[in-house]
């Protein structure tokens, strides 16, 4: 008898901490919600909450393009220096040779792709672990990006290092995709385009089967080395479109701006991991992730906790996710 | 002579999510003895052994050592005990960058080095010899294991578990990949631990004659339930099988007998980039189904791989219907319209983690698509519940993780995706390891039918039985090479062995 009670003892605390590894995180949500609106009223304000949204829509782009390396088994360390990269291009555009928006966008997106390109050279074809791979291009372009500006920032009317005066200037319809609501819009429909190619469409599919068994997917006849290609396209892409919205947001170039974003993002992709029983890398997860992330930050600052200090409460943050995700995977 | 030891499991029951894996079940072994544990696939027979080996903890009943009742929830229990369980894949549990003499003595140096800090590397060499020289295992204890075959590995971790006093030692399948003289050499090994080493040996394998051939006393499970239990000479094969699947069985398959056409298929002087393959040269007809046998390490699943473009190809060519073929990946080799079946099925031939459906549909996943490649997934269900019906795979619904479905039915699941996706030739490398009589037959069943439609199978196996059985004709690999072939009209089990051996 006694063996008994004790597995349904088991079996209870086991289904407790499935609930709590599907459903912690929102929970996590609500608590954190209700704790800052309780203490702080300046926290409840509709305009609060909009900040909270526009603080978070950098990070979540970017988090949505480690989402995509996540689901072929891979890691993109590189995005934040992609960010970084991208918003040295766009606002040298602007501020050194005055292009308009468009142009300029879609020229700092291409070019930043080379960054994917040497991605998938090392890791697809010669073989460097992708956490690895993905770290010496994150060397690589952050030093890429600073050689471009000349070790310096880009901001409008500034002369560049060599003393030429500057005479672009920054489009005001390119700041305004800085603002909200434009740039909260943008990151929810990025977030619903990435969500619906993973889950609806065929190379979604493949990309996870190739994450889940990469023999056997290639011996189902995936090409798998094209769909662990496509992913880092697809993360550079994100992480690209992630320092468009930076440079919009600040309106400058500074050195390493993408940087801070990686941490965030990482953890913002992990803790979705396990948003509501997916146990998959997955778009909508990552959202309720970087949410989760920036109510945090949000509501931490407002109760005058030093910035200094924020990082040891995101590091934990991270871990607990983590925890999450792999405790589960154990048995 | 040592103390005889009893070990005893009574009413073991385990619960998995949906299944009721074992219910009940008695089972008894002693030492000295080697004990036959026998079942079709999904019987139980892994489930019981893996919770004596203290693999699951949320199982209800009692086991008792030599009338006292023990308990065993974790795997360090049941060494304690002296039970040890060698599974299937061995790979699993070897570190292959360690030596021979790491290997054997794992268990020891992580368990009996409390408040010891340093490695005494001559003791563990020189222990790890004297376990070998025991059984008469003949090994260099400085061989990394990764540079081991199959059979070698195997023999390191029987070693293994005597270095740790056994009491009991299970072995799962150990026979599935061994040729005949490894085969021997693993009976001879076992009678040697039965005999002189007392140790009470259980032996779970699917080929009978080899059951008749060694073991004494036999538990039979069907379903979860014991159906026999007692001395193996009450028993037949015919019988044994009959009690395995409760119904009656005819002991061979039937070939279907199909028009054959012209030739689909041909291999020209194929050669494999690291010499894996050797200037190979077959042709299949359609409608036909060409065996190809060798012993285990002949380059069968390398030529199967080559034909599939997973391994690169130095020279030669391959022609399909008269066009040669471009088969530089499998994904180009499916997109030409050939299809394999590998052996390794949970590693290779299935996604464990993903519902039956998604594995049905994978390889054909461009059927299933509307629009700009949006996946239908209603259309994909509605196919693989036609496939499930058709292969009788047996699952709760087409939504099941493959993970959940025994190996017979995983196996059909590995076919079945390649009938959706409408290849011209069939490739099956060993289709029928670790499949019981009953998925064995319906896996011919539905090779047969492919036949019919006028595709053309390769069915490679080392066992010549079945090959004997189902082809139409039959080549014979030995390194690496076809050195012979057959009408299968003309054929012998002895003619087969003779090249397979390497004889001219």
């Amino acid at each position: 008898m006694t063996v008994t009670s004790e597995t349904t003892n088991k079996k209870q605390l086991s289904g407790i901490v499935d609930f709590l590894s599907k459903w912690g995180t929102i929970i996590t949500i609500f608590v954190l919600l209700a704790f800052f609106a309780i203490t702080m009223p300046s926290f409840r304000t509709a305009s609060n909450m909009v900040t909270i949204m526009r603080s978070i829509s950098i990070v979540t782009v970017i988090a949505t393009g480690i989402t995509v390396s996540l689901t072929v088994d891979g890691f993109d360390l590189s995005v934040g220096s992609v960010a970084t990269f991208t918003v040295a291009l766009v606002m040298s555009f602007f501020v050194w040779y005055g292009w308009g928006a468009i142009p300029a966008i879609i020229v700092a997106l291409l070019i930043s792709l080379i960054v994917a390109v040497v991605n998938a050279f090392l890791i697809v074809k010669l073989h460097i672990f992708d956490l690895l791979a993905t770290l010496a291009t994150m060397f690589i372009f952050e030093g890429v990006a600073m050689t471009y500006t000349g070790g310096g920032s880009i901001s409008q009317g500034m002369p560049r290092l060599d003393g030429t005066p500057t005479t672009g200037t920054i489009p005001p319809e390119f700041r305004l995709i800085g603002q909200s609501p434009y740039i909260i819009l943008i990151m929810l429909v990025i977030v619903m385009l990435v969500h619906v190619f993973l889950t609806y469409t065929k190379h979604g599919r493949y990309l996870y089967i190739v994450g889940g068994n990469r023999e056997a997917a290639r011996l189902s006849g995936i090409p798998v080395n094209r769909y662990r290609t496509l992913a880092y396209f697809l993360s550079t892409l994100l992480a690209g479109m992630g320092g468009i919205m930076l440079a919009a947001r600040i309106g400058s170039a500074q050195i390493n701006s993408g940087a801070g974003y990686l941490m965030p993002a990482v953890a913002a992709a992990f803790i979705g991991f396990s948003v509501a029983g997916v146990k998959k890398p997955n778009a909508i997860g990552t959202l309720v992730g970087a949410i989760l992330v920036g109510l945090l930050e949000n509501g931490l600052i407002m109760m005058s906790v030093p910035y200094y200090s924020l990082n040891i409460i995101k590091g934990l943050v991270l871990a607990i996710a983590l925890a999450i995700t792999y405790y589960k995977k154990h048995d | 002579m040592e103390p005889k030891h009893k070990l005893e499991m009574k009413g073991i029951s385990i619960e998995f999510p949906g299944v009721k894996a074992l219910d009940l079940v008695d089972f008894t072994v002693q030492s000295g003895e080697i004990h036959a544990l026998v079942g079709a696939n999904g019987a139980g027979k892994s489930t019981l052994m893996k919770i004596l080996g203290g693999a699951y903890d949320h199982y209800e009943g009692e086991i008792y050592f030599d009338g006292e009742k023990v308990n065993i929830r974790h795997p360090y229990e049941a060494k304690d005990l002296g039970i040890d369980v060698v599974f299937q894949e061995v790979d699993t549990a070897l570190i292959p960058y360690l030596t021979v003499a790491e290997n054997i003595m794992l268990d020891k140096m992580a368990t009996k080095m409390k408040g010891k800090h340093l490695i005494r590397w001559g003791n563990i060499h020189r222990t790890a010899r004297e376990v070998m020289k025991q059984v008469g295992i003949q090994l260099d204890t400085h061989m990394l294991v990764q540079d081991l075959s199959l059979a070698e590995k195997q023999m390191v971790l029987i070693a293994r578990a005597l270095a740790t006093n056994t009491n009991f030692l299970v072995l799962d399948e150990p026979t599935a990949p061994l040729s005949q003289t490894e085969t021997e050499e693993l009976f001879r090994l076992m009678r040697d631990l039965a005999k002189n080493q007392n140790v009470g040996v259980v032996f779970i394998s699917h080929r009978l004659p080899e059951i008749f051939e060694i073991c004494e006393t036999i538990t039979i499970l069907r379903d979860g339930r014991v159906v026999f239990d007692g001395v193996i000479e009450q028993l037949t094969q015919q019988k044994l099988v009959e009690l395995m699947l409760g119904r009656r069985f005819e002991e061979t398959y039937p070939k279907a007998h199909v028009p054959i056409g012209d030739v689909i298929y041909q291999v020209k002087n194929l050669s494999e980039e690291y010499d894996r393959v050797r200037d190979v040269s077959f042709q299949v007809r359609a409608g036909e189904i060409v065996g190809i046998t060798g012993l285990v390490g002949a380059g069968k699943t390398e030529l199967c791989k080559t034909l599939f473009g997973a391994f690169p190809i130095k020279s030669g060519e391959v022609l399909l219907h008269g066009k040669p073929l471009k088969i530089s990946s499998p994904h180009k080799a499916v997109k030409q319209g050939v299809a394999l079946v590998p052996e390794e099925r949970r590693k290779e031939g299935i996604l464990v983690d993903e519902p039956v459906f998604v594995n049905l549909t994978l390889p054909s996943l461009d059927k299933f698509t509307n629009g700009p490649d949006f996946v239908n997934t209603k259309a994909e269900r509605e196919v693989a519940k036609k496939v499930i019906n058709e292969l009788g795979i047996v699952t709760p619904s087409e939504n099941q993780k493959v993970a959940y479905l025994s190996g017979g039915n995983q196996q059909k699941v590995a076919v079945g995706k390649w009938l959706i996706a409408d290849a011209e030739v069939y490739i099956f490398d060993e289709p029928t390891k670790g499949v019981d009589v009953g998925a064995k037959r319906d896996i011919f069943e539905l090779i047969g039918e492919l036949a019919r439609r006028g595709k053309g199978v390769i069915y490679a196996s080392s066992e010549i039985p079945e090959i004997l059985d189902i082809s139409d004709r039959i080549y014979v690999m030995y390194d690496y090479t076809i050195v012979k072939e057959f009408e299968t009209s003309e054929a012998t089990e002895e003619k087969i062995l003779f090249y397979s051996a390497g004889g001219q």
